[in-house]
């Protein structure tokens, strides 16, 4: 069985190499002596994407966490792994490292990939790969059972959640000035945000709306597009066991689409198409030509930041405002919901093929504890952590994620955490695609749910 | 395929007769001792991994999932899969318009109009062209890639502020005639190399006598330059058809988008195996493109043989 699993790593390299990939594993192996080794990686980079996580880790983290292990008498030394790519590519990079064997010990993941990651044997439950450490850490105490879903899969918990987020409407005052719209504007139905877009356009603004759709924003799309709007619409991607195709929930999410994409001149279908096609709607937004859009507490925090984003906005305290996502028309939404918003976090895992198993959880551990929280919040990287303790003292100060965490977490929603979920995205993307391209909903609406009877196992997994 | 830049020799029967079968007197067993290194070798990268692509390609392997852990052979569905894919045919389409436009008739016309021209040239200006035309062939695929991004883009790219244009989108709008004209660009330069090294060859005596008969500058082309280069004229034409065939580099200007209006099959595997995870159905993919790559070469190495 290993060794097959060897081989099969290894034609995967083959594959990878021949098609001009470098295979960029990192050993796990421990060290000579008694020195022990640790590596954490995660999709962050000094000086770019998710600057302030990276900076953390090697600033404080590092140091620290080798100061107190040497006070305990052990000898570790901890490298940091960055990244600074689509979450696309880190997963691609971090499943061909843990199909061969390799990887760092300890890897942040997307929560959403931790089925497909449990079922491929790529992650292991925390308490069989690290023993009764990881059930008697004390930050579970801490942590809401929503957000410890995150990290569980099948009643088992195989990774530390590090925090949650959730999704609002952006809009750029100066430019709603401009169009005579409120400061304190919050659309209450679909047909209020296309009021909105129409005088942003009568007023000049380049791109009334952007609401992400196509293939190329990958899952940027789905989360911070087809599903609020699949949500307001009052449908659900999977219920009762069964997931739901072209109903009408998802043809008139995908007629919303049409509706800015399709001719009226409210959003840009090019930009959709673009291989940078997000990171220019930052800059954009950040360069006041973008009226409206749909975004998770990341643009906020990580892209426009005055000091850390990567789409530097100097004036976003004053000039960027959020509103609630609205349901297609009041109580339309999932439950009945006015407003409804999407959530996801990201996983602190432990490698199952780990040399250290128990050290490696104690540094994930550690980068989750009270004082490395406040640490790597400080400044104005507030972010949602997983602890209650910790975000009490924290989201005070920042009045977006206090915002997120009253008004938005408390309606939010979470997507199936089944393993196919991320091939049945993709699908929904390739839909939005079709609509940005010119196809009517419906249509598009049939083709997505010929791709999802493909994906799922056949029509009788599929409810229309 | 450095033998069949040569054109092949006759040997007549007679002279065969002369070379004994052991030409070095090692006898079987120590001439396969020899051999055996290198065979080796090529079993064990080009052999094995062929192979075993074969066999994943017949298995529902997953890069992520249950089908990662254990895979489960699935006959010929994935081959069945592959050709009843529009998405596929599509690929295979899009990659014959990138080979045609690009290889055979861009960069073999555009490398022998540059070989012609600068075939009696010489000094400074030669020196010159020829390079920038190898700087464009041998600097990294990533730089070149960034830099016509940086020409292309929509925003704020080169071409657009020297147009004084306002949203020209080459890579949106015309995204195959993007990748096929900075493939040549990028590559024209191994076929004026050839080309000129051919050109040489043409005895001048030759030209001499067609120019004294009254030959135009056509029919010199035709009736004595190209019988010429007439082997080199086909394993360029080979070679630059594989390279082009199984090229990756318009993957990192346009992503195989917008919508996979440029998803050439190596993008396409790419897509399906490493990004979409179907590492089975990508084996299944990458045996047929083996496949289309051996009727190719199969083809050019047939035209090579015939008779002139």
């Amino acid at each position: 069985m290993r060794l097959r699993n060897r081989l099969m790593g290894a034609a995967v390299v083959v594959v990878a190499s021949g098609l001009g990939l470098t295979g960029c594993g990192q050993s796990s192996d421990g060290g000579s002596g008694d020195t022990i080794e640790l590596t954490i990686a995660q999709n962050s980079i000094s000086g770019g994407k998710n600057a302030a996580a990276a900076d953390y880790i090697t600033n404080w983290v590092i140091p620290k966490f080798e100061a107190a292990e040497k006070a305990k008498g052990k000898n570790v030394t901890v490298k940091f792994v960055p990244s600074g790519v689509d979450d696309e590519q880190y997963k691609t990079k971090l499943s061909l490292d843990l199909k061969s064997g390799k990887g760092a010990d300890v890897f942040d993941l997307d929560g959403i990939w931790a089925g497909e990651f449990a079922e491929a044997g790529y992650l292991k439950p925390l308490s069989d790969v690290v023993g009764a450490d990881a059930d008697n850490w004390d930050g579970w105490a801490q942590i809401p059972q929503s957000v410890q879903g995150l990290a569980t899969y099948n009643g088992k918990k195989y990774a530390l959640p590090v925090g949650t987020d959730g999704r609002v409407l952006y809009f750029n005052k100066t430019l709603f000035q401009k169009a005579g719209l409120p400061a304190d504007w919050q659309p209450k139905s679909w047909q209020e945000i296309l009021d909105a877009g129409n005088k942003l356009k009568a007023a000049g603004v380049p791109v009334p709306i952007q609401i992400n759709a196509g293939t190329a924003m990958g899952e940027a799309t789905t989360m911070q597009g087809v599903l609020p709007l699949l949500a307001g619409a009052g449908g659900q991607l999977q219920q009762d066991g069964k997931w739901t195709g072209a109903s009408q929930p998802l043809k008139d999410a995908l007629g919303f689409y049409q509706k800015i994409y399709g001719g009226s001149g409210l959003g840009d279908p090019k930009l959709q198409q673009e291989a940078k096609g997000r990171d220019k709607s930052f800059q954009q937004f950040a360069g006041n030509e973008i009226g409206i859009l749909l975004e998770s507490d990341y643009l906020w925090r990580g892209v426009l930041n005055p000091e850390t984003g990567v789409a530097k906005m100097a004036d976003r305290d004053q000039s960027v405002g959020y509103a609630l996502i609205p349901a297609e028309e009041p109580g339309k939404g999932i439950n009945g919901q006015d407003f409804v918003s999407m959530s996801g976090g990201a996983l602190r895992a432990v490698n199952p093929n780990s040399a250290h198993p128990k050290e490696a959880f104690e540094l994930a551990a550690f980068t989750l504890s009270p004082d490395g929280l406040k640490e790597e919040t400080k400044n104005g990287n507030v972010r949602i952590t997983p602890r209650t303790d910790v975000n009490k003292e924290i989201l005070s100060s920042e009045p977006l994620l206090t915002y997120i965490s009253d008004k938005v977490v408390p309606l939010t929603a979470f997507r199936p955490p089944v393993a196919a979920y991320t091939q049945v995205s993709v699908a929904l993307q390739e839909a939005t695609a079709e609509v940005v391209s010119g196809k009517t909903p419906d249509q598009a609406a049939a083709d997505y749910q010929a791709k999802l009877e493909g994906i799922v196992g056949g029509a009788g997994n599929v409810a229309s | 395929m450095a033998q069949a830049t040569l054109p092949p020799e006759v040997l007549d029967d007679a002279k065969a007769r002369r070379y004994s079968a052991d030409a070095a007197g090692l006898g079987r067993l120590r001439a396969g001792a020899f051999v055996a290194p290198a065979l080796a070798l090529i079993s064990l990268f080009l052999v094995f991994p062929a192979l075993w692509v074969l066999y994943l390609g017949l298995s529902n392997y997953r890069l992520t999932g249950a089908a990662a852990a254990a895979p489960r052979l699935v006959g010929f569905d994935n081959f069945v899969k592959a050709l009843t894919d529009p998405e596929f045919w599509n690929s295979t389409w899009l990659t014959f318009e990138f080979v045609l436009g690009s290889a055979v008739i861009g960069q073999v016309v555009l490398g022998f109009l540059l070989a012609w021209i600068m075939r009696d040239r010489t000094g400074p200006l030669k020196r010159i062209v020829e390079g920038l035309v190898i700087l464009a062939w041998i600097l990294p695929s990533a730089v070149v890639s960034f830099l016509w991004v940086a020409l292309l883009d929509r925003d704020d790219g080169t071409l657009n502020t020297l147009l004084h244009s306002q949203d020209f989108a080459p890579l949106l709008d015309h995204p195959m005639l993007s990748i096929i004209i900075f493939n040549i660009w990028r590559g024209a330069a191994f076929s004026m190399m050839l080309y000129g090294a051919a050109l040489g060859n043409v005895p001048p005596s030759h030209l001499e006598s067609a120019r004294l008969a009254g030959a135009s500058g056509w029919q010199q082309l035709r009736d004595v330059v190209f019988p010429h280069i007439r082997g080199h004229v086909l394993t360029n034409l080979l070679l630059i058809s594989l390279w082009t065939f199984n090229d990756f580099t318009p993957f990192l200007l346009t992503a195989g988008g917008p919508d996979g209006k440029t998803e050439v099959l190596a993008v396409h595997v790419y897509q399906v195996a490493l990004q979409g995870g179907e590492l089975g159905y990508g084996a299944a993919v990458s045996t047929v493109i083996l496949l289309i790559n051996l009727v190719v070469a199969v083809f050019y190495l047939r035209l090579l043989r015939s008779k002139k």
